[in-house]
């Protein structure tokens, strides 16, 4: 009823092949857009969006969305397990500082650039073993990664540009003259960025290599008899997922953070990551949106949960409780997701429009 | 070159223990093809609740036993809960799950028993053993060759228990093929239950003796992780291997710690054992005594 398609046709080849066929679709889409990019700054000057909804939530929620999204390409679409993320981030993180620092009048935009290439150079370097390994044992040689680049960056002062305690400032971000300062314009900064490169990404699964990780995803053997060339396919994924991954990292240390030390991308974050990309949704853009969104609200809702629960029967609850229980929350919520609905938040979104579309009628 | 032998043989020891986490990994991969990515977390949880019970006032023989029961409650509502309704999905998706699972204990480990880190007291000194220092002038912990003794008796236990009864050999055959062990009547789901059970004894073992060495922590889980190149280079199939595995790595990372961390400015040992078990993976994927990969399309 609400969503119904019937009577939208498709005369064109260009019409066939845009990215929204449907009508609804694009009217919802550009209706969140706008509400992003106009509405929620809107709302601020307003004063109902306060300082503390752009630092602590829509800010992480979009650079974690980008973290995700360039897992998701490794391993929703391209099959390849990885429990590395966090340290590509840092080297997209440590490579911009670096650009920025010792490059007279480097633009920040293109430092960004430079510390995604580097994270993808990076990441060719560790997918090579994808070439041999498959599976879990990949896994467990992504943790190299981890545990490798981490150590590096600490114990390389150059990296830190010699700070005695490893942790970096990350210098301002000036583009064109206007210094993004305030905690909105920050926002705003980093959405433009994410929203053009979800569109590349989007557009990139959708075509000729994305279509290849995908059949290297489903059956890599196959895809090899079929001529698809595995070196070249799973390469690629690795590196246009680091590039994801770093970018992703540049704006965790610039946009986010402000300061980061190397410790900062732990095992935690990129299991945390990989956690968005599973609620979310593997093989979904749409999923790690909404795998970032609830992996980001969930422990603020946590807490706020907790503390209720405490006002209401006046029991003090042991303060480490709460991130304990968060762990356990996390941890049942993997779980569950994995036995009831394996494609995760965006799959249910995609019932949810079929339910919209017979709505009211049962078939 | 007193001291390279010193070096390696507590290498050696330290790599007995990995072996034994490792082994937990083993023992459920082969019965149900699943990787267990929670078993560092059971480490923790079993080494947190033999220690709780025991600063509660139990005395260590009580407080072991009773840990014991609870680690088994654990592997059977885990495989339960968790595995049976994930039957027949791919690996990955199961190693997503287990990875929940970790989570999921550590958290629950930490909510009942709290943060704190607790000291454990085996009755066991780590010092030097003095007939070696006198004969042989190598400090040789006696803690490190007592755990070791532990982990040899439990593989050998282990290695029984798989080839001689008949639980064993039904575990082997449901490693074998699911499909052909139920058609011939082993009960699959009492098999699972089984193993688990067997992987929470272990992880009790393993979690007291590093807890009495480091202290029950949170950091047990990464000592867990640890095992993960082990069960590389031996392969996952194989319990040999990952004995094998173990005193590779350990005596690699420390030898590489002593004589190469002072070059790059230590603290490789941190991966230096994944760095090593990727090349080793470059040139056998399958490990040094896992089964051929063979794939079909």
């Amino acid at each position: 009823m609400f969503y119904r398609e019937a009577g939208q046709f498709k005369a064109t080849y260009e019409e066939d092949s845009r990215i929204f066929p449907i009508r609804q679709d694009r009217i919802v889409f550009a209706f969140i857009l706008a509400f992003a990019f106009l509405g929620v700054p809107l709302l601020a000057s307003l004063g109902i969006v306060s300082n503390y909804t752009f630092t602590a939530i829509l800010t992480p929620f979009l650079i974690f969305s980008l973290a995700a999204l360039g897992l998701n390409i490794l391993t929703g679409y391209a099959g390849q397990l990885s429990l590395g993320t966090a340290a590509f981030m840092a080297v997209g993180a440590f490579a911009s500082y670096n650009f920025m620092l010792r490059i007279e009048g480097m633009p920040i935009l293109v430092a960004f650039m430079l510390g995604g290439l580097c994270a993808a150079a990076v990441g060719i370097v560790f997918g090579l073993p994808s070439l041999r390994i498959r599976g879990f044992y990949l896994a467990a040689a992504t943790l190299a990664t981890q545990f490798f680049i981490v150590w590096c960056l600490t114990k390389v002062g150059w990296f830190t540009n010699y700070s005695s305690s490893g942790v970096i400032s990350a210098q301002k971000i000036v583009i064109l003259g206007y210094t993004f300062q305030s905690s909105m314009s920050k926002y705003l900064f980093v959405l433009a960025v994410v929203s053009v490169m979800a569109l590349l990404a989007k557009n990139m699964v959708r075509s000729n290599i994305g279509r290849s990780w995908m059949a290297i995803r489903d059956m890599d053997m196959a895809a090899e008899v079929i001529g698809f060339r595995p070196i070249r396919t799973k390469l690629m994924a690795f590196a246009v997922s680091s590039f994801y991954c770093g970018v992703a990292g540049a704006l965790f240390a610039y946009a986010y953070l402000g300061t980061v030390e190397p410790e900062g991308f732990n095992l935690d974050l990129s299991f945390r990551i990989l956690f968005m990309v599973i609620i979310g949704g593997a093989g979904s853009i749409l999923g790690s949106f909404l795998g970032a969104a609830f992996i980001v609200l969930l422990p603020i809702y946590l807490n706020v949960l907790l503390n209720f629960t405490e006002a209401a029967t006046g029991i003090d609850l042991p303060s480490g409780l709460s991130s304990s229980v968060e762990l356990m929350v996390f941890g049942s919520l993997i779980i569950f997701f994995l036995i009831v609905e394996p494609h995760g938040l965006a799959r249910l979104w995609q019932i949810g429009k079929e339910k919209l579309r017979l709505w009211p009628f049962p078939h | 070159m007193q001291f390279f032998f010193e070096v390696l043989i507590a290498g050696l020891l330290s790599g007995v223990m990995y072996s034994l986490v490792a082994l937990g990994y083993v023992l459920i991969y082969k019965a149900s093809g699943v990787f267990n990515f929670a078993q560092g977390a059971m480490v923790f949880f079993a080494a947190l609740t033999a220690v709780g019970l025991h600063d509660l006032g139990l005395s260590l023989w009580v407080a072991v036993p009773l840990t014991m029961a609870v680690m088994v409650v654990l592997g059977l509502v885990t495989e339960r809960i968790v595995l049976r309704p994930l039957v027949a999905q791919p690996e990955i998706t199961l190693f997503m799950a287990t990875i929940g699972l970790s989570f999921f204990i550590e958290g629950l480990a930490q909510a009942i028993w709290g943060a704190n880190v607790r000291g454990l007291d085996l009755g066991i000194d780590d010092v030097p053993l003095e007939w070696l220092l006198d004969h042989a002038n190598m400090a040789i912990s006696q803690f490190d060759l007592i755990a070791a003794a532990i982990a040899a008796a439990m593989v050998a236990a282990l290695a029984i228990f798989f080839s001689k009864t008949k639980i064993g050999r039904a575990l082997r055959a449901v490693a074998d093929d699911h499909q052909a062990a139920l058609s011939v009547g082993i009960p699959l789901h009492h098999v699972w239950g089984v193993v688990w059970a067997v992987a929470g004894f272990v992880a009790l073992v393993s979690g007291l003796l590093w807890g009495a060495r480091n202290g029950v922590q949170f950091s047990l889980t990464f000592l867990a992780l640890k095992a993960l190149p082990v069960l590389i280079l031996g392969g996952f199939t194989s319990v040999p291997g990952a004995i094998v595995g173990g005193l590779i790595i350990g005596a690699s990372e420390k030898l590489a710690e002593v004589f190469l961390g002072p070059y790059v400015g230590g603290g490789i040992d941190g991966w230096f054992p994944y760095v090593l078990a990727l090349l080793f993976l470059l040139v056998r994927p399958e490990g040094l005594f896992g089964e051929k990969i063979i794939r079909r399309i």
